[in-house]
């Protein structure tokens, strides 16, 4: 892989075009940039394209057309596996729900991406994959769940453990879509504030998606899909 | 590494549906490499039941059935030979020994076989054993009987027990009651047909049927202590075995004796018969590895189905582990090596199971049908069923890695 020149950008995209067929497509955003270190509110209705925006950053969907820097790299430019390399080892994902491999524990849950990816592995703060795992386990106050089924924890919980697996071995870019839609006002807020806390001691930038605007004002920065993005028809 | 552990993982939290499909995979095993392995070891079994013996002469008619019912027992014989006959090819100078055998009688549903001496010295199974008694000794006398070690053990008989032999097959009612006779011996474990039966001497065979020409008993019965082996004359035997002195002769022999003038004789080298035998079952045995063969391609369609059912319920997994970074063919990987690990797994106990049932049903097959079933180790056939098998399993695993494969790249973060 070549050497990642550190980018004041996290995420630059320029005129990206992408469709499911060639002839319609589904999103054009002329220009998209995030900042490093910051954390980005990028707010869309449902059905606005988020995913398929959120597909683009992470290069599991390729463009048509246009400019998808991220995190330094032009993805346009890198194979499909060097991709999945740079999506594995620098960006934490966190879906609306349902983010865990149902049939491991919690444990094996969060060591996955040490498991798949070595510079995961490196960038872990104790001295083994274990007691990292259990210290972000604590730190997320999962202590009494690390070894149970992930199906018997609440969705609080499970999003927990998804912060924790997301953010393990410091990913320089979280993404995280939809988190809190699936939990009630009260736990919306501790699940932000402990999302915030983690992001900033692993130093990475955090992009928010969400249709629920009560949230947005927290955020260093606030993008609306419809400003950047024009949906053809 | 990662994706084996994942593999079993996620089968494992199947467990049920995994474990029915390891089960129809392993019962279809078991039934292909039983069949092959039986087949195998009745062979092995029926040929190491004689060895050394180079001829089996009876009256003309079938080889099969001579071979059947001179070495097996199974089966009558229809017609004797003189003993005139056997005496001539007795002292046949390329012969080195003879076994005479006469039968017909029984004793609650064992045969009686009515030989001599040369039998204890001559008779061999499985390569160079000979017989050899665990208790008392030869028959000498005309109403001495030695009986085969299944015999005295499903009897609980011992030495100096009275015995009467029945006229004909199991549940005569003609018994020859009026002559008892003696155990004077008890043979050593063969494990071929030999255990099975009762042996008295010719004379005594003769002693028995004394007054009986009309094939039916005497009206008044000659008592034991009147008969003396002066009295008796062989007239007839059943068949006898034969060893040449040397392998050439044998053939020269079997022509001979083929084309005897004084009476009509057949003359079998056993293990050119006991391949006839084995071509006439070999039909019977196509057939049921055909449907075994059927049996397991059902099982790897229900893999398939509970593999590829599996993948809607999985499109969210699939999607956690792209954005984890695993590339789509590592996914592709995923779900082939859960295809392999099943077949593989329930190939493995396939063919444990079936030697598991061969060695359980081995000796109950051998004391109810009297078909002697040997042991037998893992043939190549055993090995290629097993990579036909873990192979086809693969090859199906494709058709759902192919869908989970498309799966993760069009639906990206989309699914579930």
């Amino acid at each position: 892989m070549e050497p990642v020149l550190e980018s004041s950008e996290a995420i630059h995209l320029q005129n990206v075009v992408f469709g499911y067929d060639r002839r319609n497509p589904v999103l054009h955003v002329e220009e998209l940039i995030v900042k490093t270190g910051k954390r980005v509110f990028l707010y869309g209705p449902s059905g606005s394209g988020k995913t398929t925006l959120l597909g683009l950053i992470t290069g599991i969907l390729q463009p048509q057309s246009g400019s998808c820097k991220v995190l330094g790299q032009e993805m346009t430019r890198m194979s499909m596996s060097a991709r999945d390399q740079l999506r594995g080892s620098e960006i934490g994902y966190i879906f609306q729900s349902l983010n865990l491999i149902p049939y491991l524990t919690v444990q094996q849950n969060v060591a996955l991406p040490c498991h798949i990816h070595a510079r995961r592995r490196k960038n872990i703060v104790a001295p083994t994959v274990n007691e990292e795992v259990q210290r972000l386990i604590n730190r997320l106050e999962l202590d009494t769940h690390i070894d149970r089924g992930v199906k018997k924890l609440s969705t609080g919980q499970q999003q927990r453990v998804a912060i924790a697996r997301a953010i393990i071995g410091k990913p320089r870019l979280v993404i995280a879509d939809e988190p809190t839609s699936s939990l009630d006002t009260d736990r919306q807020q501790a699940f932000l504030e402990l999302l915030f806390e983690v992001c900033d001691e692993a130093k990475a930038t955090l992009v928010f998606v969400s249709h629920d605007r009560s949230l947005m004002t927290r955020f260093d920065e606030q993008i609306a899909l419809s400003e950047v993005s024009r949906v053809s028809a | 590494m990662m994706i084996l552990q994942l593999a079993f993982r996620s089968l494992w939290s199947r467990k049920f549906t995994s474990s029915l499909t390891v089960f129809s995979i392993a019962l279809s095993m078991l039934l292909l490499v039983g069949v092959n392995r039986i087949r195998k070891g009745t062979q092995v079994g029926f040929e190491g039941t004689l060895s050394q013996t180079d001829l089996i002469v009876g009256p003309r008619g079938g080889s099969l059935p001579l071979l059947l019912y001179s070495v097996f027992h199974i089966g009558t014989a229809n017609n004797n030979i003189s003993y005139a006959t056997y005496q001539h090819f007795a002292h046949h100078p390329a012969v080195l020994w003879t076994i005479p055998i006469s039968m017909g009688d029984s004793h609650r549903g064992f045969r009686v076989v009515a030989t001599d001496d040369n039998f204890y010295e001559h008779y061999r199974y499985r390569g160079d054993n000979s017989l050899a008694l665990a208790q008392g000794s030869r028959p000498e006398g005309i109403f001495d009987a030695v009986l085969g070690s299944t015999v005295a053990s499903q009897l609980h008989y011992h030495l100096g027990q009275k015995i009467v032999l029945s006229h004909g097959l199991e549940g005569s009612f003609l018994k020859h009651t009026a002559d008892p006779y003696t155990v004077v011996g008890i043979l050593k474990r063969t494990a071929t047909p030999v255990d099975r039966a009762i042996y008295i001497t010719l004379l005594g065979d003769e002693a028995m049927h004394l007054g009986w020409e009309h094939g039916a008993p005497p009206l008044n019965p000659i008592p034991e202590s009147q008969i003396h082996a002066s009295d008796l004359h062989i007239d007839e035997i059943s068949a006898f075995l034969l060893r040449t002195k040397s392998r050439i002769g044998t053939l020269f022999l079997q022509r001979e004796i083929n084309t005897y003038k004084p009476e009509p004789l057949t003359a079998i080298i056993p293990a050119l018969t006991l391949e006839d035998l084995w071509s006439v079952l070999s039909a019977a045995d196509v057939a049921l590895t055909l449907v075994s063969a059927a049996v397991l391609i059902v099982g790897l369609m229900v893999m398939l189905t509970a593999l590829y059912t599996a993948l809607n319920e999985r499109r969210r997994e699939i999607a956690i582990l792209r954005t984890l970074g695993l590339h789509a063919r590592q996914i592709f990987t995923l779900i082939i090596l859960e295809s392999t690990l099943i077949s593989a797994l329930g190939a493995l106990i396939g063919v444990a199971a079936a030697y598991a049932v061969l060695f359980l049903v081995r000796v109950p097959v051998e004391n109810n049908y009297g078909i002697p079933l040997a042991m037998v180790g893992i043939s190549s056939r055993v090995v290629y069923y097993v990579i036909a098998a873990v192979g086809a399993g693969t090859l199906l695993g494709f058709i759902p890695a192919i869908r989970a494969y498309r799966n993760a790249l069009v639906d990206g973060l989309n699914a579930g």
